[in-house]
């Protein structure tokens, strides 16, 4: 029997392009001593730790070493200890065994921590480019923006978005990234800007990509039992899923319509009993890559009908005093330590959950006297 | 951090070579632009899909596969883009990024189209379309990889 779980201690580090001060393990131990510090939990408390990177970004693969050594202050030695990595997604992913030790009853208290040295890569392209097929596809490069620029050409085509759409989308992130203290790019950014930035892939300029950030993040699960003692302010899991898609890009040319989120948003929102995500939902912090990519996923997510993410962009629906604010954090637009990204999303909705998003907090219109509804 | 702090950069490379092997069928694929300049899908038994570029499981049906079909050297780009910075193992910038759903194929082929001006993106969108039709271009060459496909250029 699935046991329930909360998100009950949170750990941002501050993001950069390149944190000098601080070598691989300390940038993770500062993510780490945050979360336990904000769940006020000690190294003895913790049961287990899950942990996640892309290694080819950080040149160094030893998660036997560099990466217990930098939890090894939550308690990592001589407990158990394991490492997921799956690209981009690995943030998510280690989440998701995070809340997989504690839901099976394995565990009751999980550190769950990722992280990436983007700034320390000289050369993004060559370890992207490893991502893809070595057969078929990898001779003519490619890679993340080649997805991205796809998307939005697609998008552009059948469904009419144009570059002012996307630029809408910059623009909203940049300012919500300047109320995150642990964003990496903080600046204002205009419409004009935006329109006059160097052409990176058709349709996508500089500011419709994220940036190469070096950033940690740490989260602390918890059962039931043992989150109500920790925290008044728990972070329930109510529902988690993940699910692939085809492995050959050729086999999905719809790049317009991102089919496999639709089907896990549907999965999750059964799973959490939720009939109409744009009304019951408070906010949302998704993986914005690039600017096309927080369109198509709220549409994905069922936010709008397949077209019309456009349409909420437009009227403000996706912005901080809109009805369904997308990315308060400025996302990974402003932020992308590559593995550690989609772990930055999760704490972030856990902040906003918890009341403690400080000047990014969103109005939560579903949660009861700071308590999250059962 | 004090700004009169100087920290130090080490230095560091991973530079790991492999050799992967392309399998059977990929390399009848590959021997087959090879030397015979024909280009060719494999169809699953239960969903009849023609695969491109051949493989031999279909993953939706998880059935093995051994029926090889050619398809056509002409097709029709169903997704794009165009870049405009240098991008690993791609010709000099600006270069369009195609996926060619060639005749009788139900997957896409992802290569690059030439034959164009892109030099103005503002122009180059209202030449590269979603729906054109497109043709093979062969290298003289050719050395069983898909490069042996110099390139696609607009038909006509
Ligand atoms: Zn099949």
């Amino acid at each position: 029997m699935a046991r329930r779980v909360a998100i009950v201690g949170v750990g941002l580090t501050k993001c950069s392009s390149h944190r000098r001060d601080v070598t691989y393990p300390e940038l993770v131990h500062e993510a780490v001593s945050a979360a336990l510090t904000d769940a006020n939990l000690k190294h003895k408390d913790i049961d287990a730790v899950v942990y996640g990177a892309m290694d080819p970004f950080d040149g160094v693969f030893a998660p036997e070493r560099w990466n217990v050594d930098a939890c090894v202050g939550a308690g990592a030695l001589n407990k158990p200890f394991i490492k997921l990595t799956t690209g981009g997604t690995t943030g998510g992913s280690v989440a998701l065994g995070g809340y997989y030790h504690v839901t099976s009853g394995l565990f009751d208290v999980v550190l769950v921590v990722a992280s990436q040295r983007v700034g320390e890569t000289l050369e993004a392209q060559l370890v992207l480019n490893t991502c893809i097929d070595p057969i078929y596809e990898r001779w003519m490069g490619g890679g993340a923006i080649m997805v991205g620029a796809n998307q939005a050409a697609s998008h552009f085509h059948f469904y009419g978005t144009t570059e002012e759409d996307l630029a809408m989308v910059a623009v909203k992130n940049y300012a919500n990234a300047l109320n995150n203290p642990y964003a990496h790019l903080q600046r204002h950014l205009t419409m004009e800007d935006c329109l006059k930035m160097r052409m990176i892939s058709w349709p996508l300029r500089l500011s419709d990509c994220c940036p190469s950030s070096d950033g940690a993040c740490a989260i602390i699960l918890a059962c039931e039992k043992r989150a109500r003692k920790i925290t008044k302010t728990p972070a329930w899991v109510r529902g988690a899923g993940q699910i692939t898609d085809n492995y050959y890009v050729g086999d999905r040319p719809w790049f317009q319509d991102w089919e496999a989120l639709s089907i896990l948003a549907h999965r999750v929102y059964s799973e959490a009993k939720i009939d109409n995500p744009l009304e019951e939902l408070d906010v949302a912090e998704l993986y914005n890559a690039f600017t096309i990519q927080e369109i198509i996923e709220s549409e994905a997510l069922g936010f709008c009908e397949p077209g019309k993410g456009t349409e909420l962009l437009r009227k403000g629906v996706t912005s901080m005093d809109g009805k369904l604010p997308i990315c308060p954090s400025g996302g990974t637009l402003c932020t992308n330590p590559i593995g550690a990204t989609g772990l930055f999303r999760i704490a972030e909705a856990a902040l906003q959950v918890m009341g403690k998003a400080d000047k990014r907090q969103v109005t939560r219109k579903h949660c009861e006297n700071g308590r999250t509804r059962r | 951090m004090t700004q009169e702090e100087e920290i130090l950069i080490m230095p560091g490379a991973w530079n790991l070579p492999f050799r992967h092997t392309a399998g059977r069928f990929a390399s009848r694929f590959f021997r087959e632009l090879r030397d015979n300049k024909k280009i060719f899908g494999v169809r699953c038994p239960e969903c009849r899909r023609v695969l491109m570029p051949p493989r031999p499981l279909c993953e939706r049906c998880f059935a093995a596969i051994d029926e090889w079909v050619e398809v056509g050297q002409q097709g029709t780009l169903e997704a794009f883009t165009i870049c405009y910075v240098p991008f690993l193992g791609l010709p000099p910038p600006p270069i369009a990024t195609v996926m060619v759903k060639l005749d009788g194929a139900d997957g896409c082929l992802s290569h690059i189209l030439s034959g164009v001006d892109l030099s103005d993106p503002d122009k180059a969108k209202d030449v590269v379309k979603i729906g054109m039709r497109v043709e093979v271009v062969w290298r003289d060459e050719r050395k069983g990889e898909i490069s042996d496909i110099e390139y696609f250029r607009p038909v006509g």
